[in-house]
Parts: C-alpha cells; structure tokens; sequence
C-alpha cells in the first residue's frame, strides 16, 4: 500500500474527490455512533438534567438510581429478560448450527434418491418468513399449551433452510471425500465419522453462522411477543418494549438504562468478533 | 463396486436428514397449513383457538373478502409500501455509491475496514431497542433531535413528531435505511471483489474512465446480487413490524401501521379475529410470492434483452473488422 502510493500523482478533480468522500464517510460513521452514545451517556444521568439538556457527552452520576428507578416499577426485569433470552438463544443456536451441519452432510456425502427433490426443497423455502405463518403457529401452541413456554421459540431452530444451505456451500470445497473414506476403512461408525471429523472441519462456518443464529435469535420481537404473556418468561426484547408505557413515561434516564441493558450483550458479541461478522456478511451476499 | 456402495450408504441421506425434516413438517409446514384452513373458520376470541367452525360453504371466502375489503388493511398495504419505498431508494443509492468508492482501485480509501464495522453496526442491534431509542431521541417538547434542531437555528419551537404522518412515517423509513445500508454495502462490496479483475484491467489499457468502468463492468456483473438484495429487502419490508410497532404503535391515525402490524392488531388485541388475521397472512404470503416471481422475471427479460444487445453488437463489430 505504501509503496503504490508513493508513485500516485493526484488531480485536483481527484483530491476534491477524496475529501468529499472522506466527508461523507466521518459522518455517516457519526450517524450511526450519535444515538448510541446519547443512549450510554444518558443512561447515567438523572431526568432532571436530560430534560434540560438532552444532548450531551459527559457522563452523569446517576446510573445506579436510574437502575433502582428501572427495576422499582415490578415490570422491567433485566435478569429475568437475560436468563430467558440466553437460553433460547443458546439453546436454538446450537440446535441450528448442529443440525443444519447434519443434513448439509446428508446432502454432500451420500447418493439417494431424493437429495435433489429435498435441496430444491430447501431453497425453496429458504425465503419464506415466519411472521407470514404466526397465526396457525400460534394456534397450535395454544392448542397444545405451548404458550409461555421457551421450547417453541428453541425447537423450530432445528430446521434452519438458509444455514443448510450456507452450510452445504462450504462443505463441498472444504470436506474432502477421502477423509470420510478413510475413517470408514477404520471401522468408525457413519454417525461417529460425522461427530469427530466432519464437524471439526466445519467450525469456520459454524462459528460464523452461530453469531448470525444467535443474534437473530436474541432480536426476535413478533414470534417472543405473541406466545409469551407471562412476566416470567419475558425475553429482552419484550422487556424493552415495556418502556414504552405509561410507567416511565417522563424517566428518561431509566427509559436509556433499559435499552442500554437489552442491546448490551449484542454489542460485546459486534465489538469482540466484528471481523468475522462482516466477512459473514459479505458471504451470505454471494450465496448465488 | 462402487454402485453397491453408494446404494449401502444411501440410508444415512435419508437419516441424517430427518431431524431437519420433522422440525420442519411440525414447526413451520403444519403452522403454514394451519394458517391457512384457519383462514377458512369463524375463529375468534380466546374459545375460538380451540372451538372453531369451518364458514359455510355459499361463504368460504368470507374472512378473505373481509381483509381485503377493509380499509384498514388496503391502508395498511399502501403504508407498507410507502415505508419500503422511502427506505430503500436511498438504501441502495448509498450502497452503491459506497460500494463504487470502496473498490475504486485508482481511489483507494483509508479506514474501509473501521467504516465498514461502524455502518453496518446498526443492523445487529436489536430492532426493538432501536425503535425505543429513537422514540427517546425524537422525544417531545424536549429530546435530543429537538434540542439539536433548536440550537442549530433550524425551527423555533419543539417539534411534536410523532403526531405528523409523514415526519413519522419519514422517521420509521430513515430507521430501516439507517439500519440497513452497511449491511447492503458490504454484500455489494463482496460482489465486485468477485468480479474477474481481468475486466478492469482491460478496460483500464482501453482508456476507460471510472464511472464507465462502474456501469459497464461492475453493474452488469452485480446483477444477481442486486437481485437478492432486492428480493430480501422487499420480503423484510413487507415483514415490518418491530419498528413501526414500538416506535409509535402503527400511528399516527394508523398512518404507519403495517400489514404484520395489522395482523398482530386483529389477532392479539381488540376481539382476537384470529380467522380474519390468518387470511390477512395469506394474502400476504401470495403477495410476497407474487411480488418475488415478478421481480426475478423482470431480472430474467433484462438478462435475455441484453444478452441478445451484447450478440448484436459483437456482430457489428466483427463486420466492421471484416470491412
């Protein structure tokens, strides 16, 4: 890189270029940080400065009467909203990751008859959306008195389309044949070949794919919100649209305490492993 | 040899497969079904989850009819619409633009990797606590976009926005494009990384400029992928729901409710129509499916127009060689 640019002669046209770029980009960065600094700062500052002077960058010393004030009105519970969205999502993730590696393996390493009818299957259904069903899902939990349980936001996880499909993409260029031949000249079972090779091979993609699943696990609002009416069971996101109601309404220290508190884990997740996120992102892109 | 061992593995296909399977039946086809016969009933309130009624025959379609009769629900479909549109046009122009900057080998840009991080945080922030946040910010009389609005000189009193139609409607669309253009960035970025660099360079010995470069290499090339992102992104459009909701309940005077909104409105508040709101979802769904076949034929048409425009010109200029 530096060498290239020690060659480059620049135009005033492309300079003029570069410094709207530049521009641009700082503050499309500054949109995207604004609210979430307000958001962190604010959380620790009382309503009454707030109110006055809603912008600003200094931390206040108000965080743990703003938590008391958060957690005083017997409806937000941030430990009972985390316990409960930490193991759906923990739960559901490894419940896709290891089973979408599964049947991408049945797709990749063995001949049958309906393999093509069943992948064709899966990118069919790959796009349809859970929202569009909610109704006949709800029913029939409620017939079956699912509601306010966690398992119906953990099970469905096992059948996960686009990860099956992200998965096989992988597994064909990554998994050479030779190696489960191998294995089965050893004697080990189809099933242990699958456990002690194939996944070990494979945690690239389950890694990358397992923050995916999890954070979409974790943002879930409609599915969460319908099937769950008990206190007990409230996941974070449905905490935090309790602090739409008419109970916080004018605390708005506890009001940014609250969302601070639900996007937190989110953030450690983003912060700790963003390289491996973005180049997810750019993968899922070229899917076709 | 191998034919007799291909077929004695052939059964692990079929078993590693049933897990996927059975949650799949169980979870997400017996639920569409269900959506769909539930369409058909008279099911409403609490009892009519488990005490329905198949409607009679003369009014089968009945629930149908209803939905798509209601004003509520076309206002609804056209409020969709409306936040879909005002999110993406400048969605994709950003992405874009963006994309076209980040892979400009003759303008190569600094910190792409920080930029890339902090534009497309947005998108994995859940989408509740988002739309709490950003009714904390546009928060009447006082509240940080207010305050700033103030002390810049750009109006005189607080603004009440979340009681104006298009303020709100414009805010909810500003969330959706603000949370996704990172995210449609960087897959276009990934696109034009994987298009043969040989296409540049020879454009570059022919003397090409930038911008050539990008609409006749770099769009052409993108199409597919336009396409995913245009598909995806009407299908999470028409899907709305967490933003809208929280953000000011599908209000004001209904203005930003959405059709997820309305489906969740009949069902799980008033008197739980659950009939009406299950062909609601249906409509729904034929219109996702609809809306997705037509788009991707749009792709398919262009993709043999141009084609036949591409064999066209080769053949001109292989005359002209010839003359």
């Amino acid at each position: 890189m530096a060498k290239k640019s020690i060659g480059i002669r620049r135009t005033p046209g492309q300079k003029a270029f570069r410094v709207f770029a530049y521009v641009l980009c700082i503050f499309l960065a500054c949109l995207s940080l604004f609210p979430f600094i307000i958001m962190l700062v604010n959380a620790t500052r009382d309503t009454p400065s707030i109110q006055s002077n809603p912008i600003s960058f200094l931390f206040g010393t108000n965080l743990k009467r703003n938590f008391e004030i958060l957690t005083s009105k017997d409806m937000f519970s941030p430990w009972v909203g985390l316990k409960n969205s930490l193991i759906i999502s923990v739960c559901a993730t490894a419940l896709t990751v290891y089973f979408s590696t599964l049947t991408a393996y049945a797709l990749v390493a063995y001949e049958w008859k309906l393999k093509g009818p069943f992948f064709a299957l899966i990118l069919a259904v790959m796009m349809i959306p859970a929202t569009v069903t909610s109704i006949g899902f709800y029913q029939f939990m409620y017939r079956i008195k699912w509601t306010n349980n966690l398992l119906p936001l953990i099970l469905p996880a096992i059948a996960a389309p686009g990860t099956v499909f992200f998965m096989r993409q992988f597994m064909i260029p990554a998994l050479p044949m030779e190696i489960v031949q191998s294995a089965r000249v050893d004697g080990a079972s189809e099933f242990r070949t699958f456990n002690q090779i194939v996944l070990p091979i494979m945690k690239p993609a389950m890694a990358t794919q397992a923050i995916f699943a999890f954070v979409a696990s974790w943002n879930n609002l409609f599915i969460p919100q319908i099937l769950l009416t008990k206190k007990e069971v409230y996941t974070m996101p449905i905490m935090v649209s309790l602090l739409n109601g008419d109970i916080y309404k004018v605390e708005y220290g506890a009001i940014y305490l609250g969302i601070l508190l639900t996007v937190l884990p989110i953030f450690v997740i983003y912060f700790a492993l963003s390289k491996y996120i973005i180049a997810g992102v750019a993968l899922g892109g070229v899917k076709e | 040899m191998k034919k007799t061992k291909s077929f004695s593995y052939a059964k692990y296909g079929y078993l590693f497969s049933i897990p996927f399977v059975v949650a799949y039946l169980i979870f997400s086809l017996y639920p569409t079904i269900n959506t769909v016969v539930l369409g058909f009933t008279d099911a409403k309130g609490m009892a009519g989850l488990t005490n329905w009624h198949f409607l009679p025959f003369e009014d089968l379609f009945k629930n149908f009819t209803t939905v798509l009769n209601a004003p509520t629900f076309r206002k609804s479909l056209v409020n969709t619409m409306i936040l879909w549109i005002l999110n993406f046009i400048p969605q994709i122009s950003l992405a874009l633009l963006l994309t076209a900057w980040f892979t400009s080998k003759r303008n190569e840009l600094r910190g792409q990797g920080f930029f890339k991080v902090v534009f497309y945080m947005p998108n994995i922030i859940t989408a509740a606590s988002i739309a709490i946040l950003f009714k904390a910010l546009f928060a009447y009389p006082v509240g940080p976009v207010n305050s700033l609005l103030t002390n810049l000189g750009l109006t005189d009193e607080a603004i009440n926005f979340t009681t104006m139609v298009w303020p709100t409607r414009g805010i909810i669309a500003f969330i959706q494009f603000w949370m996704w253009y990172g995210n449609t960035m960087i897959v276009l970025v990934s696109g034009v990384l994987g298009i043969n660099p040989d296409l540049y360079e020879a454009a570059e010995l022919d003397g090409a400029t930038s911008s050539q470069m990008f609409w006749k290499i770099t769009m052409p090339n993108l199409k597919t992928i336009l396409l995913y992102t245009l598909i995806t992104s009407m299908i999470g459009g028409l899907n709305m729901y967490d933003i809208p909701k929280l953000f000011n309940d599908g209000n004001p005077a209904n203005s930003t409710m959405t059709t997820n909104v309305f489906i969740y409105k009949q069902a799980f508040s008033g008197s739980y129509l659950y009939a009406r709101a299950a062909a609601a979802s249906v409509i729904m769904f034929i219109i996702i499916a609809i809306l997705s076949v037509l788009v991707f034929m749009m792709f398919q048409d262009s993709d043999k127009k141009m084609e036949r425009a591409a064999k066209r010109a080769a053949k001109r200029a292989a005359k002209k060689e010839v003359g």
